[in-house]
């Protein structure tokens, strides 16, 4: 805190304050997250709601712990390391057992997060890397999936009554549609991790952000309409369109991972075409791992992927300076060339 | 030569895997069982000293341009003696090593270790080198195949046929092993918090020593 005062405090008055900080800005994202966690406690039983709390909790103890160990200023305030827990509970199953919970928070802010330097350091989003780290580790943990309405057991969830999840290889991976109407998907009466399942909850959540300005459309909007208009043109197994793009597009982790986790301001691109091109490359590797790979499920990787891409993305869509005419961009350009071919000589 | 120097440069200082960083990709790669560990270190170990007291003695005789692959051939004949007495007499262990028994022909610390050192030092000289480098890539093998055994599959001590029938001693119980840990990932992982502690301890003694000079 007091570095960066030091470090920024340099105009001369008068100063604009602005409320706006990171503090304020996670709170946005926990009350945005806030529906869809209501909708997943209805759905499968108030184990959900504990898992969020349990997984927060040990994120903020894994940061605290962390730098205080290496004699580092105290960030639990900022309320990022929340968000993480919250994020990393959201995409695993209700029936994961809390303490690989906990490896999986471990992971995320210690290794991903902390490890490279904290808070607005860290090249991948740190909930998905907990999560692909949970999917490398326990893989049949992280695929067994409650049916909703079917609550399971606070303590041990090996009672649970589990059952496919929409996108799994008996249904739209192999090309056929879950016994689940378009309705039950899109209210989130259907098997899947705790957070995704109900869409209109996450949307409401979505619009929230977008409206207070905490995000801005342009990745969810890539990112979602890459997938419809891709799922519109290449139904599988003979479906109807719109009926396909329909299911495509609520089943799954689509709608958190497009407006909660694409947009994590650390590990998407800062300029809005660059966003654009983030959120389409989203779209396409979801859809591509959708069809083509081994996993039912794309969002996750390919929006770590797309992370690893960012900084390839950022140089190439450089916003032109200020007062940088298109005059002024040949000249430059010519110039370029000259002392170019000049070198070559 | 300085056997006190070669010792602790090898183990410690210049340690070919946490200071050199050679031997990444066999590192990596086998260190997910103890017994694995120990038999690739050994066999590097073996071929390191053998390889290097024959480079060392033929130094004067190698001609300059085409060293590299005089060494290659020298190495490559240690590494095929020793495949062959794997398969004969521990055939495991060479089952479970495959293709990087082979490959230690391509280890960067034999290599490394013939033109940085053989090439400009004694037979006796390099002899001991190759034993503490050895000795140094072994410990390391070992580190890492206790720990991502540990915490990958919740045993430690695998492999060996008189331990539990080649299954180890179960530490943590059955399931909790994070999997990931015993993939490649945990290998860049735990390779890299080594790394790290190493710089660490090395920073370490090295600020005590100029605190002790200027007192």
């Amino acid at each position: 805190m007091s570095n960066e005062n030091k470090l920024l405090g340099v105009a001369s008055s008068p100063h604009v304050s602005s409320p706006i900080g990171t503090r304020s800005l996670m709170l946005d994202v926990l009350i945005a997250l806030v529906p869809a966690l209501c909708a997943a406690v209805y759905f499968f039983g108030p184990r959900a709601l504990i898992a969020t709390i349990i997984s927060v909790v040990a994120c903020e103890i894994f940061e605290m712990g962390y730098r205080k160990l290496l004699h580092k200023t105290q960030t639990n305030g900022d309320l990022s390391a929340a968000v993480t827990g919250v994020l990393l509970a959201f995409v695993c199953p209700v029936t994961l057992p809390y303490w690989m919970l906990i490896i999986g928070d471990f992971f995320a802010i210690v290794v991903v997060k902390q490890l490279f330097g904290g808070l607005g350091k860290n090249f991948i989003n740190p909930a998905l890397g907990g999560r692909a780290f949970l999917m490398l580790s326990y893989p049949v943990a992280m695929t067994t999936w409650a049916v909703p309405g079917k609550w399971s057991g606070l303590i041990s969830a090996a009672d649970a009554v589990t059952g496919a999840t929409p996108l799994s290889v008996d249904f739209m991976h192999s090309g056929v549609l879950p016994e689940a109407s378009i309705m039950d998907m899109f209210v989130g009466n259907v098997g899947g991790c705790i957070g995704e399942v109900s869409a209109v909850m996450l949307l409401a959540g979505g619009i929230y952000l977008i409206a207070r300005g905490v995000i801005r459309p342009n990745i969810p909007v890539a990112f979602i309409a890459t997938v419809a208009v891709l799922t519109f043109i290449f139904p599988q197994g003979g479906n109807d369109r719109v009926t396909w793009m329909l299911y495509e597009l609520l089943g799954g982790g689509l709608f958190l991972g497009a407006f909660f986790m694409a947009t994590d301001y650390v590990t998407s691109p800062t300029s809005p075409k660059g966003e654009i091109v983030f959120g389409i490359g989203c779209g396409l590797l979801t859809v591509f791992i959708r069809y083509f790979g081994g996993y039912p499920e794309g969002v996750s990787y390919a929006i770590l992927i797309m992370n690893v891409c960012v900084w390839f993305i950022d140089q190439a869509t450089k916003p032109a300076r200020f007062g940088f005419t298109k005059e002024m961009k040949e000249k430059a350009k010519a110039a370029k060339k000259a002392a170019k071919e000049g070198a070559a000589k | 030569m300085d056997i006190k120097k070669q010792f602790k440069e090898g183990l410690v200082t210049q340690n070919p895997v946490l200071v050199q960083l050679l031997g990444m990709c066999s590192t990596m790669a086998i260190t997910t069982v103890f017994f694995n560990g120990v038999g690739m270190g050994l066999s590097v170990l073996i071929i390191l000293t053998c390889s290097n007291i024959v480079i060392s003695a033929l130094r004067k005789v190698i001609p300059n341009s085409i060293r590299i692959a005089c060494f290659i051939v020298v190495i490559a004949t240690f590494v095929t003696i020793v495949d062959l007495l794997l398969k004969a007499f521990v055939p495991a262990l060479s089952d479970s090593l495959g293709v990087f028994i082979p490959l230690i022909v391509v280890n960067c610390i034999i290599l490394g270790r013939a033109e940085g050192f053989c090439y400009k030092n004694g037979v006796a000289a390099s002899a001991v080198d190759g034993i503490f480098q050895g000795i140094g890539y072994t410990w390391v093998l070992v580190v890492m195949c206790l720990v991502r055994e540990l915490l990958g599959n919740g045993t430690i001590l695998g492999g060996l046929s008189f331990i539990n029938d080649s299954n180890g001693i179960r530490i943590l119980p059955e399931g909790v092993g994070a999997l990931g840990i015993s993939l490649p990932v945990g290998g860049f992982l735990v390779l890299a918090c080594l790394i790290a502690f190493m710089q660490w301890a090395l920073a370490r003694s090295e600020k005590k020593k100029t605190e002790e000079v200027a007192q």
